[in-house]
């Protein structure tokens, strides 16, 4: 299990020289958090990938004099975070809002403590869900652990508020969120930057009234945290992070706060605005004086209404998601009618020109992805309920597979597995349980369930897809290739020793190259009718890592193709149909073929669809008569 | 709002969408522009839909082109041209490339995919200059130049210059050997001539 893949590690990692001072520099909102990290004199930060987050953790680890790696759960990577500034230092920890579930148990214990060097938690929503199982705001741990909330609007504010947010927890002794979302961590825009400042850093001072959380010091500590709470409010009110635009048409002020004021600001170029960078505590007194400043209040904010709740419960009459939608994105289009017919004015017809019909192109694995041979062989399997998990293996779901029937949360394969073991009807004795789960997931929060599923004599056959990367998310190193976050050798995690060690036993457990079908098959086959634990793991890395070595490309032969359709069902996405008929039978039944070519620039040479082709079709390119194809690396 | 360029890049997970589009703004910046560029771009290295939004002018807000306000959308696969014609405001111009990337759920017999996506463009009344650009990058030797091909075909439809636009791409191949950087020169040239012609077909 521990061959040498090694190809590409880096030895001792070299930062470049950061851009200089007073650069102006066309940056993604992540690019500009993290030039601010490392301004801020940030010695620890840590992350686990997650969009829209994950290049957070990516660029910090390219600057120097910065200790960053990737965690293997955002729980963890916060408790880093906190470690770090209970020793002093400034600490950073990033995650999408999924992660925050995670990592809120220590959030709600750290917000009694504090910090002594300055921690700041950067959240980034997915409003709109391009890429996550479901949207939050992340703005309610705000209220919920009693900490302040920085939200910025573009890049330049991602940089400056950083900056500012480092101030404050300092200040405060306070772990300080920065929220921010896909529109502020994926826009580009100019950024002046400036230079590093190296903060002393004092050390761990023992207190264990204050470190060690048991209920009479935690109890001790609550009035402190509410006092806080108190003097950031005070602060919210004066803060220069919150200002307000006087504007011409006073009939709608708008209270707003994130990359929503960009919005505001567009579509309503003369109207008073509010705008709130430190939005939580909310600063009464200023939404008091701005009322007086304009006929009627409208929050926009993305994406709960929290700010318009809590100004509404101090008797202000504001108006917010009565007129806005619930959920998703905002933006001129949104806002523009919604606020016409507030004012009873005529809705402009901005565009009438509707979208043309065209079919969907959902994400799809890559051509030679191992996870094509998995779903391959679970798509045969009969009589199964396939308990599924965060990666690109959840697209499993999807067609020509349809081998994958529950999504959640990262890790949930193994519980809900077990909960459908546990729960099954008296119909359904022999349905087969399978869960389903990649390397990183596993180790992020899959491997509690496993211990769960053998500890209570589960009847699931788990698969742990290991393809040596967090593949989802661009590939990131992980403790299972045994790769550190500059590319450097850290101890990597053998699977078949760890699920042993867990107690599924060494008969139970199989190691499987997922290209050969007939292997993969036969265990899978087996294992799902043996009613105890077992645990599959494929071995194959993901085709966009370096570990990934490109074979000889196939092609088809035409001549040879009885459109038999077999090789389309494996859902790779270079063997593309051709021509499509149907024929009758001898035996009169009716049958659909689909005659097939293959683009062979883009084949790796997997052989996946080799084995299914009846009628021997499919063979290697001449690689001769090849154009030259420059593979990744050279 | 007339002050702000809204240029539209839209293709497929993989095309170098997003690069182009940066480039674009790099070259906005040089003409000493306030620029904004944003992408939907769900999983979009999985295959999936990319669109990629660049505004630009004296100060940008908001970093989405409002639909029906798109200067120029640049398609780079067919199809996905006409998946965003709408967002063009009334006498844009779509630049799009007429080779095409069919998707798993076209192959399996799920959706069909358009009979011709050029003229489905054109007969919704709009301004359309297509080319082959995948042909055009294939017959360079590196499909990979597709996008260097589409920037080519932009080149002369920007409130700025198409000197400029190459050097920024250039820049980026500065450390690569002089085959790359001419290799691209070539297919910058060959996208930019391609839109030439292409332009003169339709007025003619």
């Amino acid at each position: 299990m521990s061959e040498a893949t090694a190809a590409t590690v880096k030895e001792a990692y070299v930062a470049p020289r950061p851009a200089p001072a007073l650069s102006r520099l066309l940056m993604s909102g992540n690019d500009a958090v993290s030039r601010a990290v490392w301004e801020a004199g940030v010695r620890v930060a840590a992350g686990y990938p997650g969009t829209p987050a994950t290049e957070m953790l990516e660029v910090i680890s390219t600057y120097p004099n910065i200790y960053a790696e990737w965690s293997v759960n955002e729980k963890v990577s916060l408790e880093v975070a906190f470690g770090a500034a209970m020793a002093g230092s400034r600490s950073f920890c990033a995650m999408k809002h999924v992660g925050m579930n995670v990592a809120s148990d220590a959030l709600m214990t750290m917000t009694l403590t504090g910090v002594a060097g300055g921690l700041v938690i950067a959240i980034a929503d997915d409003v709109g869900l391009s890429s996550s199982q479901n949207e939050q705001d992340s703005r309610y741990w705000g209220r919920f652990a009693h900490v302040p909330v920085l939200e910025p609007a573009d890049s330049q504010e991602a940089y400056a508020f950083t900056l500012a947010a480092f101030e404050l927890s300092e200040r405060f002794q306070v772990p300080v969120i920065l929220r921010l979302t896909t529109r502020i961590c994926h826009v580009k825009c100019l950024v002046t930057v400036g230079e590093r400042a190296e903060k002393p850093v004092a050390g761990f001072t023992k207190d264990v009234s204050r470190w060690v959380m048991v209920p009479g010091a935690a109890g001790r500590r609550l009035p402190l945290m509410f006092e806080r709470e108190n003097a950031l409010r005070a602060e919210a009110e004066v803060s220069s992070l919150n200002f307000v635009e006087p504007g011409s048409d006073k009939r709608v002020g708008f209270i707003t706060s994130g990359p929503a004021y960009m919005h505001v600001r567009e579509s309503f170029p003369n109207a008073p605005i509010l705008k709130l960078g430190l939005s939580c505590p909310v600063p009464f007194k200023r939404v008091r004086d701005f009322a007086a400043q304009c006929d009627q209040m409208v929050v926009v904010e993305e994406v709960e209404p929290l700010i318009e709740t809590e100004v509404k419960a101090q008797g202000i009459a504001v108006l917010g998601k009565d007129i806005l939608p619930r959920s998703g994105e905002l933006s001129p289009t949104v806002l523009k009618p919604a606020i016409a017919k507030l004012l009873g004015e005529p809705v402009a017809e901005a565009s009438k020109s509707l979208p043309m019909q065209v079919f969907p192109r959902p994400p799809t694995m890559c051509a030679a992805c191992p996870h094509l041979g998995v779903y391959y062989t679970l798509a045969q399997l009969r009589n199964v309920t396939i308990s599924g998990d965060i990666g690109c293996y959840t697209l499993g779901f999807g067609q020509p597979w349809n081998a994958l029937d529950a999504c959640i949360s990262m890790g949930a394969s193994m519980g809900m597995a077990l909960g459908l073991d546990k729960g099954r009807a008296e119909s359904e004795q022999d349905k087969k349980i399978v869960a389903v789960i990649g390397d990183s997931t596993f180790m992020h929060m899959g491997m509690q369930g496993l211990l769960d599923i053998v500890y209570n004599r589960g009847n699931v056959t788990v698969m742990i897809l290991d393809n040596r990367a967090v593949g989802m998310t661009g590939g990131q190193n992980n403790p299972g290739n045994g790769r550190g976050i500059h590319g450097e050798e850290t101890p990597r995690v053998d699977f078949a020793t760890l699920v042993k060690a867990l107690g599924v036993r060494e008969e139970r457990v199989h190691v499987v190259d997922p290209y050969e079908l007939p292997t993969l098959f036969k265990t899978l086959r087996q294992e799902t009718k043996i009613a105890e634990p077992s645990v599959i793991i494929t071995n194959q890395p993901c085709v966009l890592v370096d570990d990934y070595r490109a074979r000889k490309p196939f092609k088809v032969i035409e001549d040879k193709c009885t459109g038999c359709g077999n090789c389309v069902d494996v859902g790779c996405p270079a063997i593309h149909v051709t021509r499509r008929d149907k024929v009758v039978r001898g035996s009169g039944k009716e049958v659909d073929r689909s005659f097939v070519r293959i683009e062979s620039s883009a084949c790796t040479g997997c052989g996946l669809c080799v084995q299914p082709c009846a009628p021997d079709a499919i063979v290697h390119v001449d690689t001769l008569s090849m154009p030259i194809h420059v593979v990744k690396g050279s | 709002m007339s002050d702000i360029t809204n240029i539209l890049v839209v293709g497929t997970g993989g095309q170098g969408v997003m690069t182009a589009t940066e480039i674009l703004a790099e070259a906005a910046i040089a003409f000493g522009h306030d620029v904004k560029k944003t992408e939907v771009a769900g999983m979009a290295q999985r295959g999936g839909v990319v669109s990629s939004h660049l505004r630009f002018g004296p100060k940008v807000l908001s970093p989405q082109i409002t639909p029906g306000t798109a200067d120029v959308l640049l398609g780079f696969e067919a199809a996905e041209g006409m998946r965003w014609r709408h967002m063009l405001r009334p006498n844009g111009l779509a630049l799009m490339n007429t080779g095409r990337l069919v998707p798993p759920v076209v192959d399996i017999g799920l959706f069909e995919y358009p009979e011709d996506p050029v003229a489905s463009v054109r007969a919704a009344g709009t301004r359309v200059f297509s080319f082959d650009a995948t042909a055009i990058a294939k017959e360079l030797g590196e499909a990979r130049l597709g996008n260097t091909v589409m920037l080519g075909a932009i080149s002369d439809y920007l409130p700025f210059s198409a000197e400029v636009l190459e050097l920024c791409i250039l820049k980026r191949f500065a450390k690569k050997k002089p085959e790359v950087i001419e290799l691209n020169r070539q297919a910058f040239a060959a996208g930019r001539a391609a839109a030439a012609l292409a332009a003169q077909a339709e007025t003619a």
